[in-house]
């Protein structure tokens, strides 16, 4: 594979996301405890944090799944907390989210999986204009034949792709992605980091991605937050946290 | 934090009274799902449809047979279609009906939903800007509240059919003669609650297994709880219906 320069595309100081201070808890489970960080545009950022550090809670906040106790989240300029259900869906429109377990709609095939969001956000297009759309978002993901195929005949990493069509089909400014490769095997989680890269590159997004696959990381991170006790811990990138002293840190790194 | 067995039901009651409620308010908003709601009839309505038949057309039998020997007791084996008939219209088919709908589809709709939650399915849906409250849950209620009552209806004309072979089995009663005392019988007053409360019946049984759905959590254990309390839920609130409309009907003098 070609080598491409992740970093040519960032332009730093204009932030599509911005958390401040959030708070979340559960129960007694103090999950974000003052969570900060910005999502620069054109830049993959990693959030890399142990299991049940509350990593998909954050993203589940900035999408507006769950709603913080305390704190802002801006996305393309809007508070998300603040948002009604109708501005809510408008900025859902512009922000993709890649669910950790896929989330395809087992009853519906392929198509109509893909058609789903276009559907519902009363864009008005011909079929023709649907098809295309749809065979563009198969290609993209190179699974173009599996178009009438039932989620439930694809293999993991097949899901795992078409899950990722469906999310870039209503070409989103910034894509949230749950633990992308968790569950795959490693050269199946190679290749779609690799595609996260390649479409990052051909639709200009910035995303956000939770991870705790050190190879997965390596590969798309322009920058790394580290999650550790509800805190942003620390934030650098690849490089300059694997070379960080710090015993919390290096644990991953190991 | 340890909450009483108490506050968890007013709790619970609380958040299906809410979730009960949201219907109404949503089901007159735009957009409205035509194509997902007639797939919702045709699941919930046609494919009952075998089961119910077959259902009511053995009780009507059974209850004929079982009816005779008091009746010929007081030598009113004549009486036999008057009776039957009313207790099939009024009691028997739309309860059993309902009974039937809760066990196929409220355990259905419980684990269909349920599994969509734990898949995060539901959430996929809100994240792609669709109200899944209004895909979901309003479409299947909306079919259970209409389907449900066409059901009873047709029961009960099919368990009149097993009513007949069950009056012609000790006996014989004529096709005509059967049917005219069976129309003598039953009135308007007789009809109109059986049918209105099956709507009634319809909603419960929709909104309970929507709501077990949809709550649903802890993985593949969760979904099968669902199911069940969504029927057991269910089952148990027909009655308490079934108690109140009796109550309503008796005060109406519609007895």
């Amino acid at each position: 594979m070609e080598t491409v320069d992740l970093n040519k595309n960032i332009e730093n100081g204009t932030s599509v996301i911005e958390v401040r201070n959030v708070f979340k808890s559960f129960g007694d489970n103090n999950v974000l405890r003052d969570f900060s960080c910005d999502l620069n545009k054109g830049e993959n950022l990693v959030v890399l944090g142990k299991s049940g550090s509350g990593k998909s809670v954050l993203i589940k906040c900035i999408i507006g799944l769950m709603k913080p106790e305390k704190g802002s989240i801006h996305v393309l300029g809007k508070n998300v907390p603040a948002l009604n259900s109708t501005e809510l869906d408008k900025m859902r429109v512009k922000v993709g989210f890649l669910f950790q377990s896929n989330a395809l709609y087992d009853s519906m095939t392929v198509r109509e999986n893909l058609e789903f969001p276009l559907r519902r956000h009363w864009i008005k297009t011909s079929k023709e204009d649907v098809n295309r759309l749809v065979i563009e978002a198969l290609t993209n993901v190179g699974l173009a034949d599996t178009v009438d195929m039932m989620p439930a005949e694809l293999s993991g990493g097949m899901r795992k792709r078409i899950a990722l069509a469906r999310t870039l089909i209503l070409k989103p400014e910034i894509i949230l992605y749950d633990e992308p490769t968790t569950g795959l095997d490693p050269i199946t989680a190679k290749e779609i980091s690799n595609l996260m890269v390649e479409l990052q590159q051909k639709y200009q997004t910035s995303s956000i991605i939770i991870s705790h696959d050190i190879n997965c990381v390596k590969i798309v991170a322009n920058r790394v937050v580290m999650l550790i006790d509800g805190k942003c811990y620390a934030t650098g990138t690849y490089e300059e946290l694997e070379r960080s002293s710090d015993k919390k840190i290096k644990q991953f790194f190991e | 934090m340890n909450k009483s067995v108490f506050q968890n039901f007013l709790n619970e009651t609380g958040d299906i009274s809410r979730f009960a409620l949201r219907f109404f308010r949503e089901i007159f908003k735009p957009r409205f799902e035509l194509a997902e709601f007639l797939r919702q009839c045709y699941y919930i309505g046609y494919r009952s449809l075998p089961l119910v038949a077959i259902t009511a057309f053995i009780m009507g039998l059974v209850i004929t047979i079982q009816s005779r020997p008091t009746l010929v007791e007081f030598g009113a084996a004549a009486w036999l279609p008057k009776m039957v008939s009313v207790s099939l219209i009024r009691e028997i088919a739309p309860v059993i009906t309902a009974l039937i709908c809760a066990g196929k589809i409220g355990s259905g709709i419980g684990a269909e939903l349920g599994s969509m939650k734990v898949t995060e399915q539901i959430d996929a849906m809100d994240v792609s800007g669709t109200n899944p409250y209004k895909f979901l849950v309003v479409t299947r209620v909306m079919a259970t509240t209409l389907m449900v009552p066409i059901l009873a209806i047709l029961a009960s004309t099919v368990s009149l059919y097993g009513g007949y072979l069950g009056a012609n089995i000790h006996g014989i009663v004529s096709w005509k003669l059967f049917w005219n005392q069976v129309f003598d019988t039953i009135t308007f007053g007789d009809l109109l609650p059986a049918i209105i409360k099956t709507f009634f019946f319809g909603y419960i049984i929709g909104i309970i297994g929507c709501y077990m759905g949809y709550n649903s959590n802890k993985g593949t254990e969760g979904v099968g709880r669902s199911a069940n309390s969504a029927v057991v839920i269910s089952s148990l609130l027909l009655f308490v219906i079934d108690l109140i409309a009796v109550q309503i009907t008796d005060v109406l003098n519609l007895n």
